[in-house]
């Protein structure tokens, strides 16, 4: 399942790689840094090496950032392999295995992904394509539904994923102007007031210093609290979406150029994608209807009846052998559910494990052949 | 994988129509003591008293379940009350100096008490405003005249009931100078007037009291004066002996005079006897004095005040003199007024023969039995001082047991027998509500360490019993009340006298947590100091040892010291107990921290208890404490008991569950004894700030126009930034609310803090302080295991969203003996969102919450649905969630902050009756969030029926306090002092159903029924304002006509007229750091409105009362 490709200068080096039935195997290929070639012969390559031809794999890779990201088209082949640093990791999961939530950064959470495929009934029911899945990308932190927002607004997702980022803003009681009917009146509104460095919002430039929140999560914040609008952000801080006033309006997206625009703030292309459905869903946004198990709880079974409970606490590489009819990948979810008792979310856990895994050329040439199946299950636990 | 929930709004009128005969919200009535009395009356005929507030409500009480109440459109301090006696009206004076005249209406065959006119006295021209302060009022006899004193000395006459100035009768004080000697004129003017006095039999006869120390018998028909007191010492008030030979007269220097009245024309220098009964020493002012003749022997003199002043000036005292025999009535709180009971007529040469004494202190209400020796107190039915000691929880106990019922009150009865048998005094009027279809058990927990059991089953909230739980701890102080044994020889004679004594020997004492068992009246009492009573009735007493087991929460934690308070050490030895709740077992939790949560399965003979530290479980059948731990097996520990200092002990290791997170060091600190001194440290100086405000007597505001100046500044500024969000059709309510709020900031700090209020936006993480508190647990048999087997279970809930269960291995009844308990941990759940559990309930396969212990086999309850598919509900302060069992998985929930901004504060599941149809009962989820608001949503599917504004969201005691009945109704603390009850139901109502029969003798029925200018108050019974429901959940009240509760449709609200009267943690000791930072922001708010009030100064003062 877990493999490493090392790129070294031009070329790239597949050092080992463990395949889906947990031996692993060692292969060494190049490939040019920059031209690694097609998606579809690297693919053929990777089942021709593995002897798994009459397979349907995915392959995954985990990205700098300690993300496990897919690789499925000529563009992402590409990003893997010039992105990498020298090793590259590779994942390799049978295809009806492969549970895409486990693709992005708050793995565990992300079940069901963004409002768009919740509610788009067109988009739900179309099959999955290898294309620009949405699911395959990470989401990012961006600015969302330009084209149904008048200029002047601009609403921001904010996503922390999984890192140790705080969101790192502050908001604050004022007043704004508005033109009513009866000319221009003074009413109470809630501001942004204090950016923490490093903190996401910090970050993205999504948000600036004297914003004026407008909505959470499409909900109105006009006539409520600080106290209230607090806990709202509070409460859906797993998925911050804030609909503000910039307090600079040159910055201001304009309608023409909106969906190159879109992603001009943010910090990845994919928003662009995200952005056009999501708009639609957003306008009709029913708060009730936000039903999404992206804060799935842990739930840990007690000692109650240990022979229907696997003891996961102490996998060894022979339970391990033991089940290996199950998904490495749902075992690896579950153990590190299990390992939760610390109250750490998983999927702060998974991305641990991710960064754990990240490019040390030396480490990795120095694994003694031997040691490479206890290496393995000790890095999946 | 994914849920589709299309529900479209409102689009079912069946559903509507369940709702409406489901749910209505009003606040019914409010028990225990008015906040803030300041002023009394009793009207002899209709034997109805009257008590007036600092915050502007009158409220009538007769015999028990007879109340009426009323609230003045302005937030003014009722300085008097005056009845006209039998004609179900009632004058009362504001210190505005604004007179109003309330009355009695019959509607329906009920009474409502209405404020029908006002009137202000006009001020002279070229005279500053003072001069016309109205200082007395007397309505005659006649009840067609009230002569008002004022400040200025005149006497101005007022036309009942029409409230018009008779301007040609008025008595200028020049008026009567002109019959004064000169020698005793000598320039000086004659000063307010201090009383007036009508004839006893001749009611055109007024005797007239000027504060220099005249006093006048003033002919009112001939204009003429008729005799002459020239007294020299300040004058403080008049009586009249009833034969009207004599008059009485009290003085500021302590001393009363007797004068004798004698015929036209006369000037009297000297009176008949003089005497100042604490002298020689100074003594302080007697500012009420009454003469009641007795047919058995020597006449009453009744008087507060005339302490000596050096040695005695700070006590609170009426006395009581008959001939040689003299008690001094000691209140601990301060003596707004006193009447005496006696018939209306009394024939002349007759005699009063007072039956009774009613003394009105600041803290509660005493009546003495005037006709039995001793003087003894009669105890009342109603008007409870809740607060004679700080209430620290309370808890609700439905449908209680005959046999329960009878047996507390016979505790109750032999704690304290009845010294009087005089029935109560005060029995006017009738009481028209239902006989209660069921009892109702208040029990509130005190700081004392006290529990009071109230009988909460109607209108009036009585008291039944009372347990101490401080005899079985050694205190610094013992629990011998001094006070109570006066030396013989003292004197004065002090007699301490009411039951209101704020003062706790020792904070840890105080009781956090309750549980009762009604059906086999098992009770757990726990308190600040981590002890856990587990107690059992008793009719007899007794005398034994109290078990002691200590639960060591922290285990083997390392690295944690406790920094908190010490454990209550208990008192060695067999103690005695009276009949009543006697303890058993006392479990120690250490580190002693306050216990948090409690729960008792007396079927299972089992307590569970938790601290900021942990969750314990107890089998206090077997004494041994419970393993809850899954570590290598089920292992229950207890070592065997070991006598130790004659006290039974028990130790354990390792009996409980530490849910402390390792960073957590806050926990350790004693945070709740933290935010207790906090409470405390706001709680003196909010005292300080009172008493220093409370000085004055009478006129307090002696210059009331501009003495609100410098406080109206902060009241404008927050009314009118609350009033932008108010609609243009917020009417009186809410200005009264406004008041409300602007009396309660008036103690606020003065100082205005200009730096902007900001909120840090984080999620909540793992390692934030107390996150190990247990909020919540809970027992219950159901499917934990598979779903082929139910058993005991036990659910613990914590701070950072954890929830705990343990599978319970219980033994059946016979082998309890033999058998221990055993728990294992079944499963852990982590709430992503980590907001606190704030409840946990397992509902059965029909959806209906889990009955009670014993309740099925006693035939109470429906036995549950068995068959499986058990849900869990879990109630943190964000969210709902319904769980499936046994396999924990989301089945609905509901993202309260995500969508309201509000926070849960407090949930129940109630069962609510339809008005429409007998059978039709649901059970609903009743919750409180931190903005006061309540949301009533459907159980399992959690869909949000309707909500209600109910109370202040600054007034965190009151939310605090909050408790919810079985049967959709609930109790809140407007003051430390009185609970206000509101009902959620619209079949379930409590509330004052009354009649007071009223005999006018001008027949102006109903005035209020007149086109009368006075626009009136859209409410009920003052704090009784039904509010309409806001959004579009709101059922109309269809089924209620609107003359029936004409407030039903007022779009705002009001809230109790005292709510905001104390400081808002004066009472409740369950406060947590979030409410105490709710405080904070309010406190902020205050400041941030003050701010943007300055911002924008064009705004009118005016808005205050829009």
């Amino acid at each position: 399942m877990v493999g490493e490709v090392q790129v070294m200068n031009s070329s790239l080096l597949v050092l080992y790689n463990l395949s889906y039935e947990f031996g692993a195997e060692f292969r060494r290929f190049s490939l040019d840094r920059y031209q690694p070639g097609k998606f579809e012969d690297f693919y053929k390559l990777i089942l021709h090496i593995h002897h798994i031809a009459n397979l349907e794999v995915m392959i995954g890779y985990a990205d700098v950032h300690g993300d496990l990201l897919p690789i499925n088209n000529d563009d992402n082949f590409l990003k893997a392999v010039s992105s990498a640093n020298l090793l590259l990791r590779v994942f390799i999961q049978r295809q009806d295995e492969v549970d895409y939530s486990n693709f992005g950064t708050n793995t565990l959470s992300r079940k069901k992904k963004a409002l768009v495929t919740l509610r788009n009934d067109n988009l739900r029911r179309r099959p999955h394509i290898n294309i620009s899945m949405p699911h395959d990308f990470r989401p990012v932190s961006s600015i969302i539904d330009v084209d149904i927002l008048p200029e002047t607004h601009r609403r921001v997702r904010l996503y922390r994923h999984g890192c140790e980022k705080p969101l790192g803003f502050y908001i604050r009681d004022g007043t704004s102007v508005r033109v009513t009917p009866h000319g221009l009146e003074k009413v109470p509104g809630i501001f942004i007031s204090r950016m923490v460095p490093g903190g996401l919002a910090e970050s993205t430039g999504l948000l600036a210093v004297n914003d004026e929140v407008l909505e959470v999560n499409g909900i109105e914040v006009a006539g409520k609290t600080l106290d209230q609008v607090t806990d709202m952000m509070i409460a859906n801080s797993h998925n911050l979406i804030i609909t503000v006033k910039p307090a600079n309006q040159r910055n201001n997206i304009i309608r023409s150029s909106r969906m190159s625009g879109s992603s001009g703030q943010s910090t990845d292309s994919t928003a662009s994608h995200h952005s056009l459905p999501t708009s639609h869903v957003l306008q009709n946004f029913h708060p009730d209807e936000m039903e999404s198990d992206e804060e799935a709880d842990i739930v840990i079974e007690g000692g109650l009846e240990p022979q229907h409970i696997p003891k996961l606490h102490s996998l060894t590489s022979s339970s391990l052998s033991r089940i290996n009819g199950s998904s490495l990948s749902h075992r690896l979810q579950r153990d590190l559910a299990l390992n939760n008792n610390s109250g750490r979310e998983s999927n702060g856990n998974i991305h641990k494990l991710l960064s754990s895994l990240k490019t040390d050329p030396r480490h990795s040439l120095v694994i003694p052949r031997g040691g490479i199946e206890e290496d393995g299950t000790v890095i999946t636990l | 994988m994914m849920k589709f929930r299309f529900r479209r709004q409102g689009a079912d009128p069946h559903r509507d129509r369940i709702r409406h005969d489901l749910f209505a919200f009003s606040k019914t009535v409010e028990h225990g003591f008015p906040s803030q009395p300041s002023a009394l009356a009793y009207d002899p005929v209709l034997r109805v008293m009257a008590i007036g507030t600092k915050a502007g409500a009158v409220k009538l009480y007769g015999a028990p379940g007879v109340e009426l109440t009323g609230l003045h459109k302005e937030t003014a301090t009722v300085t008097q009350l005056h009845f006209l006696p039998g004609q179900g009206w009632l004058l009362s004076l504001l210190d505005d100096n604004t007179l109003h005249l309330w009355e009695v209406c019959q509607k329906d065959g009920c009474s409502h008490l209405e404020e029908t006119r006002s009137f202000g006295l006009p001020g002279r021209p070229g005279c500053s405003p003072g001069i016309t302060r109205v200082t007395v009022v007397l309505p005659t006899s006649s009840c067609a005249v009230a002569c008002l004193g004022t400040e200025g000395g005149a006497v101005y006459f007022l036309a009942l009931p029409s409230l018009v100035l008779l301007e040609d009768k008025t008595l200028f004080p020049d008026e009567v100078l002109q019959s004064v000697p000169d020698e005793y004129r000598c320039g000086k003017a004659l000063g307010p007037v201090e009383s007036i006095q009508e004839h006893p039999h001749d009611s055109s006869r007024l005797l007239i009291g000027y504060s220099r120390g005249l006093v006048v018998l003033w002919e009112q028909s001939t204009r003429v004066v008729q005799h002459l007191f020239l007294g020299s010492q300040q004058l403080e008030s008049l009586a009249w002996e009833q034969s009207g030979k004599s008059i009485i007269s009290s003085h500021s220097d302590g001393g009363y005079m007797v004068w004798a009245v004698s015929g036209a024309g006369q000037k009297t220098q000297q009176p008949i006897m003089s005497t100042i009964p604490y002298g020689p020493f100074p003594c302080k002012a007697i500012s009420k004095i009454l003469w009641r003749t007795c047919e058995s022997g020597n006449p009453f003199i009744i008087f507060s005040g005339g302490m000596p002043r050096a040695s005695y000036g700070d006590r609170h005292c009426v006395s009581v003199l008959q001939g040689q025999t003299l008690a001094t009535l000691d209140f601990t709180s301060r003596v707004i007024d006193f009447f005496t009971v006696q018939s209306p007529e009394v024939a002349e040469g007759g005699f009063e023969n007072p039956r009774a004494l009613v003394v009105l202190v600041e803290e509660e209400l005493v009546a003495i039995d005037l006709q039995t020796p001793g003087w003894p107190t009669i105890p009342a039915p109603y008007l409870a001082p809740l607060h004679s000691s700080a209430i620290t929880c309370s808890c609700h106990v439905s449908n209680v047991p005959l046999k329960l019922w009878e047996r507390i009150i016979s505790a109750g009865e032999q704690q304290s027998p009845r010294l009087s048998s005089a029935a109560w005094p005060i029995d006017g009027g009738k009481n028209l509500a239902q006989e209660p279809t069921q009892r109702g058990l208040l029990l509130t927990g005190h700081e004392d360490g006290t529990v009071r059991f109230w009988d909460a089953s109607g209108v009036s909230l009585k008291p039944l019993y009372k347990l101490g739980t401080a005899s079985i701890f050694q205190t610094d102080c013992e629990h011998n009340d001094s006070l109570t044994q006066a030396g013989e020889e003292e004197w004065p004679p002090f007699r301490k006298v009411g039951c209101f004594d704020p003062y706790s020997d020792d904070p840890r004492l105080g009781v956090q947590k309750i549980a009762l068992c009604k059906y086999t009246a098992k009770m757990v009492v726990a308190g600040t100091a981590g002890q856990v009573l587990v107690m059992e009735l008793s009719d007899e007493k007794s005398e034994h040892a109290v078990s002691v087991a200590t639960v060591d929460l922290l285990q083997d934690r390392e690295g944690f010291t406790w920094k908190g308070h010490d454990r209550l050490a208990p008192r060695n030895g067999p103690l005695p107990f009276a009949p009543g709740f006697q303890p058993s077992v006392l479990v120690q939790c250490v580190p002693p921290a306050a216990v948090t949560a409690v729960t008792l399965h007396s079927e299972w003979n089992l307590v569970a208890f938790g601290t900021s530290h942990g969750f314990g479980l107890f089998d206090y059948y077997r004494r041994n404490p419970v393993l809850a731990r899954y570590e290598g097996g089920t292992v229950v520990l207890g070592t065997p008991l070991e006598r130790c200092l004659g006290v039974w002990v028990l130790s354990s290791i390792g009996a409980c569950r530490c849910t402390l997170h390792p960073n957590d060091s806050l926990a350790m600190e004693g945070p709740l004894s933290r935010v207790k001194s906090l409470k405390k440290s706001l709680r003196q100086s909010f005292r300080r700030i009172r008493k220093s405000r409370v000085s004055g007597k009478k006129r307090l505001n002696a210059s009331s126009p501009s003495s609100k100046v410098g406080t109206e500044g902060a009241g404008t500024a927050t009314a009118a930034s609350r009033a932008r969000g108010a609609g243009a059709d917020a009417a009186s309510p809410r200005q009264v609310q406004e008041a409300n709020a602007q009396l309660a900031e008036q103690a606020g700090p003065p100082e205005v803090e200009m730096t902007p209020v900001q909120r840090r936006i984080e999620p909540r993480s793992a390692d934030d302080s107390l996150s190990g508190v247990v909020r919540c647990l809970y027992f219950a048999d159901t499917f934990l295991r598979d779903a082929a087997h139910h058993g005991p279970t036990m659910w613990a809930g914590t701070n950072s969203g954890s929830v705990f269960a343990y599978a319970l291995e219980v033994p059946s009844q016979e082998k309890f003996s033999e058998r221990a308990v055993e728990a294992v941990l079944g499963k852990e759940i982590q709430l992503m969102h980590r907001a606190p559990v704030v409840a946990i309930a397992v509902l059965d396969g029909r959806g209906n919450p889990l009955p009670e212990p014993y309740e099925v086999s006693r035939d109470l309850a429906k036995a549950p649905d068995m068959q499986g598919s058990h849900s869990m509900l879990i109630s943190s302060e964000e969210q709902f969630k319904v769980f499936t069992l046994p396999k924990v998985s989301a089945k609905t929930k509901f993202k309260l902050t995500a969508h309201e901004g509000c926070r849960v504060r407090k949930v129940a599941l109630v069962s609510l009756a339809s008005t429409g149809s007998e059978e039709r009962l649901e059970n609903c989820l009743a919750c409180l969030t931190n903005l006061g608001d309540i949301h009533i949503f459907t159980v399992p599917s959690l869909r949000p029926q309707v909500h209600y504004g109910c109370i202040r969201k600054e007034d965190i005691s009151g939310i605090a306090s909050c408790v919810f009945t079985k049967h959709g109704q609930g109790f809140y603390l407007i003051s430390p002092s009185e609970f206000e009850r509101f009902s959620l139901s619209a079949r379930n109502v409590t509330e004052p159903l009354c009649r007071l029969e009223v005999a006018r003798l001008q027949d102006t029925s109903c005035l209020s029924n007149s086109s009368m200018a006075t626009p009136k108050l859209p409410q009920a019974n003052g704090t009784h304002v039904p509010r309409s429901p806001e959004g579009q959940h709101s059922p109309t009240n269809s089924d209620r006509s609107p003359e029936e509760h004409p407030a039903a449709f007022s779009p705002s609200s009001i809230d109790s007229p005292n709510s905001s009267m104390e400081n808002p943690l004066d009472t409740t000791g369950d406060i947590t750091v979030e409410e105490v930072k709710d405080f904070l922001a309010s406190s902020g708010e205050v400041e941030r409105n003050l701010r943007n009030a300055s911002e924008d100064e064009a705004r009118p003062t005016g808005i205050l009362i829009k």
